[in-house]
């Protein structure tokens, strides 16, 4: 009896005691946040608004890397009003003077996330710790921009993601300071189902290859549950890394597995790889079920299309945007992009450079740098004449509500970049879904 | 324990001092900011723990990449499990690196020379492998292992409510990703660093140093040279597993990109640029390698343009297009060339040049004195090198 006591006691003691190390040591940190309530990391006092661009400029993303660059110079120049101004003529409503942000003017430091979370991780806090970047934004990989977002939001810096169309960066992973214009992997499956249904009938059986990361997780997901609804059948689901070059030991099974249609749930090179070894495997040429077999890759990009060549003719898929799309936006951003550059931009920047006008708006309307304002400025901000038709940032989960492209490989193409023909622009409504479905906090706005 | 020949206290004064004060001189050069700051420190661990393998026994590991990868997801287990707690991490980091050291160790030590550093890369590779596919549901495969709101984090829920956001890291309340994050990897890497030096002045040491110059003769003098090297390889992926805890601590998500080929690699670059079997060498050659990956992978042309706005304008341009394609993404380009310029011209590494420069200044001084300023201990010796 005594003993138990003995015990119990020195238990006590001991978690007493951990208890006190624990709250000391926490303590401070909770008095000290808040504390400084107009006070913001990076603050540039009048002097110039330094945004971070880390992009991916090795690696197999390293082609949209490259072109969101460009995209992201262009906006910079735009913005101190050097250039022709771009969207911001055609911007609605638009507080920007192309004088700068708050009459600051903008300068930028680039980083490479070499399409690895730890690599962007570093990059994005060489530019936030040593060189005061106010913002980062960039990214064309779902993981480095979850893992950025994550830094981001411990920093207390605005994350305004490039090309990720995961559904966790503003799903299970979204955070109060990660922003997303690009569509994802739900919208997609739910603008390319119909037509899919129309071109290839209800009757089919589809085979995955996906792409190992969060990204070709939920888009398969969301491809599946939308052909699945439709009444296809998923006959299996294979896994490939990234960056794989090869892909030929994943596509040699699919020929025999009864499959009449197959997806591939890859981007960059690796997508220009596994289709092209796809059809060099003679996919298409080929039957299965009585109907040929067909190839679907759900997401979709011009560079992609440039990449595949010849083998990108007759298939389906989605995009945020194309550069042929007849509207004031994006004749505005196709003219001064090409005039830059001499060629027309990507999906990847197009994205890119709206997310940069975006920020620097919804700063002249909160009047201020400071972060939270900003996000409060950006939540649930309603706009148009970007390129995609009226459009807004929903506050829920920070992910941009617009109309989605499903495109098609150009059968006649009639110059080198008309590589992509829209079929149908998919409207807003239809694409819709209820934020909660994904689950996920955005957190706090001070940090 | 603590007593050491004074040369040595005075080494390990020095390097304290340098590395103490890093935040001070080493920001003429751009490099002053916590995230460099902290890789500084848990690299030149690493290189330090590497040498004590690949430095005193001559066995060339191409597989520690995997230690620095077990120890950061271990680290980052016991954030999610546990407590936000540093020490504890690297406990967890430890433990871990150390086991799994011990069996990659008993395997590839039943060779030596390439055929031991191949199977060391094989493992390597393999277990960078393993953590993208089948033990994606412990390593988080390419998204990499992070916090979430809903770990459980057992003895920190213990004593406080969930915040409404992710925690960091804390050592009791002082928080790990400043620059209070890199004195706590200072201090441990001075820790390393007076390890590695007692080790290396120990009877031990003198034994992997005896394997270095010639294995057979120490085992027909009667040695089993066998544990020795184990112990050396575990002590040495000890030292990686804390060097991965570490860059968890400091950012607290582990990618299996740390376990690549290219990091083993990496690693054996840093070691034979700074002077493989010297003390301070791999450390030297940790930070030109962080730095040079930091710095210079960040220039772009406008950089290079606002540092050679003095040359005229179309020599300007001519400079600049020739040398953007070695800054930037070329960077690797620069490292290759100043490798192979060391590796042709200093075999010994940067710390032989440092040498050859110290004795030519002392010769100039005094022409009677012979050159044999240098410590012969610390002195490789090419010839008798194992694994060249």
């Amino acid at each position: 009896m005594s003993d138990q006591k003995k015990n119990i006691s020195r238990r006590k003691v001991i978690k007493t005691g951990a208890a006190g190390l624990v709250t000391a040591g926490v303590a401070p940190m909770v008095f000290t946040k808040g504390a400084w309530a107009q006070e913001f990391r990076n603050d540039p006092k009048g002097g110039d608004v330094v945004l971070g661009f880390n992009v991916p400029q090795t690696g197999p993303y390293s082609d949209e890397g490259a072109d969101e660059l460009r995209a992201y110079t262009l906006a910079v120049k735009h913005l101190n009003g050097e250039g022709d101004g771009g969207m911001l003529n055609t911007m609605q409503p638009s507080n920007l003077k192309g004088n700068g942000i708050l009459g600051q003017k903008v300068t930028y430091v680039t980083g490479d996330t070499q399409t690895k979370s730890d690599a962007a991780r570093d990059s994005a806090r060489r530019m936030i710790e040593r060189d005061g970047a106010l913002i980062i934004t960039g990214g064309s990989s779902s993981g480095v921009a979850v893992a950025v977002q994550a830094l981001c939001q411990e920093m207390g810096t605005i994350f305004m993601a490039g090309l990720t169309h995961s559904n966790d960066t503003t799903g299970k992973d979204k955070k109060r300071y990660g922003f997303r214009h690009f569509f994802n992997a739900y919208m997609s499956g739910a603008a390319l189902a119909p037509v899919l249904s129309a071109e290839y009938g209800n009757e089919r059986v589809a085979y995955h290859l996906t792409a190992d990361y969060n990204w070709g997780w939920t888009q398969q997901e969301s491809i599946q549950n939308a052909t699945e609804a439709l009444g296809w059948k998923t006959e299996k689901n294979v896994l490939t890394p990234v960056g794989a070059g090869d892909f030929s030991q994943y596509i040699t099974p699919i020929l025999n597995s009864g499959a009449d249609v197959v997806v591939l749930n890859h981007y960059g090179k690796d997508m220009v790889n596994s289709l092209t070894q796809a059809i060099q495997f003679g996919l298409r040429d080929r039957q299965a079920n009585g109907k040929n077999i067909e190839i679907v890759v759900p997401l979709f990009s011009r560079l992609m299309a440039q990449g595949a060549g010849e083998n990108i003719k007759g298939i389906l898929g989605t995009s945020n945007w194309n550069w042929s799309l007849e509207n004031a936006g994006s004749a505005a951003f196709v003219k001064s992009f090409g005039a830059e550059y001499g060629f027309p931009p990507s999906q990847a920047a197009h994205t890119c450079y709206v997310q940069t006008l975006l920020y620097a708006d919804a700063c002249e309307r909160a009047g201020t740098l400071y972060p939270p304002e900003v996000i409060k400025a950006l939540e649930g901000h309603t706009f148009d004449g970007m390129g995609n038709g009226p459009t807004e940032y929903r506050a829920e989960d920070h992910q941009c509500f617009k109309d989605v492209l499903v495109v098609r490989g150009n059968q006649n193409p009639t110059s080198q970049f008309d590589l992509l023909e829209v079929v149908q622009e998919v409207p807003r409504s239809q694409v819709e879904y209820d934020a909660s479905i994904f689950g996920g906090e955005l957190g706090p706005y001070e940090v | 324990m603590f007593s050491m020949p004074k040369k040595d206290a005075i080494t390990f004064a020095l390097f304290a001092i340098v590395v103490l004060s890093m935040p001070i001189w080493l920001s003429p050069f751009g490099a002053s900011y916590p995230g460099l700051l902290q890789k500084f420190a848990i690299y030149a661990l690493l290189a330090v723990g590497y040498n004590i393998l690949f430095g005193l026994t001559g066995y060339l590991s191409f597989g520690h990449a995997a230690f620095l990868g077990v120890g950061s997801y271990a680290a980052v287990w016991s954030f999610k499990l546990l407590s936000m707690n540093p020490i504890l991490a690297i406990a967890f980091a430890m433990v871990f690196s150390g086991i799994f050291a011990l069996a990659i160790g008993y395997v590839s030590l039943r060779r030596s020379g390439i055929y031991f550093s191949i199977l060391t890369l094989a493992f390597a590779q393999m277990s960078y492998k393993l953590a993208y596919s089948v033990l994606s549901p412990i390593t988080h495969g390419e998204n990499g292992l992070q916090l979430t709101l809903q770990d459980p984090r057992v003895i920190d829920l213990m004593f406080m409510e969930r915040g409404v956001s992710l925690p960091t890291s804390s050592l009791f309340g002082i928080p790990m990703n400043g620059y209070e994050g890199f004195y706590f990897c200072a201090v441990i890497l001075l820790i390393g660093f007076f390890i590695a030096q007692k080790i290396t002045s120990s009877p031990f040491g003198m034994m992997l140093k005896g394997i270095k110059s010639n294995e057979d003769r120490m085992n027909y003098t009667g040695f089993n040279t066998k544990p020795y090297m184990l112990t050396a390889f575990v002590i040495s992926g000890i030292y990686a597993g804390i060097a991965g805890g570490l860059l968890s601590v400091t950012d607290p998500l582990a990618g299996a990109e740390r376990m690549q080929w290219t990091a083993s690699g990496e690693l054996v670059l840093m070691t034979i640029l700074g002077g493989v079997g010297t003390l301070i060498g791999p450390v030297i050659g940790a930070w030109i390698i962080k730095y040079f990956e930091n710095i210079f992978s960040a220039w772009n042309e406008s950089i290079l343009h606002n540092v050679f706005a003095f040359l005229p304008d179309n020599v300007e341009g001519i400079v600049v297009l020739i040398s953007s394609k070695f800054v930037g993404e070329g960077w690797h380009l620069t490292l290759g060339l100043m490798f192979v310029l060391v590796v042709v011209f200093l075999p010994g590494g940067i710390m032989e040049g440092v040498r050859r420069i110290a004795s030519w200044f002392s010769r100039r001084k005094d022409p009677t004195k012979d050159q044999e300023v240098t410590d012969p201990e610390n002195m490789p010796k090419p010839s008798s090198k194992k694994g060249e």
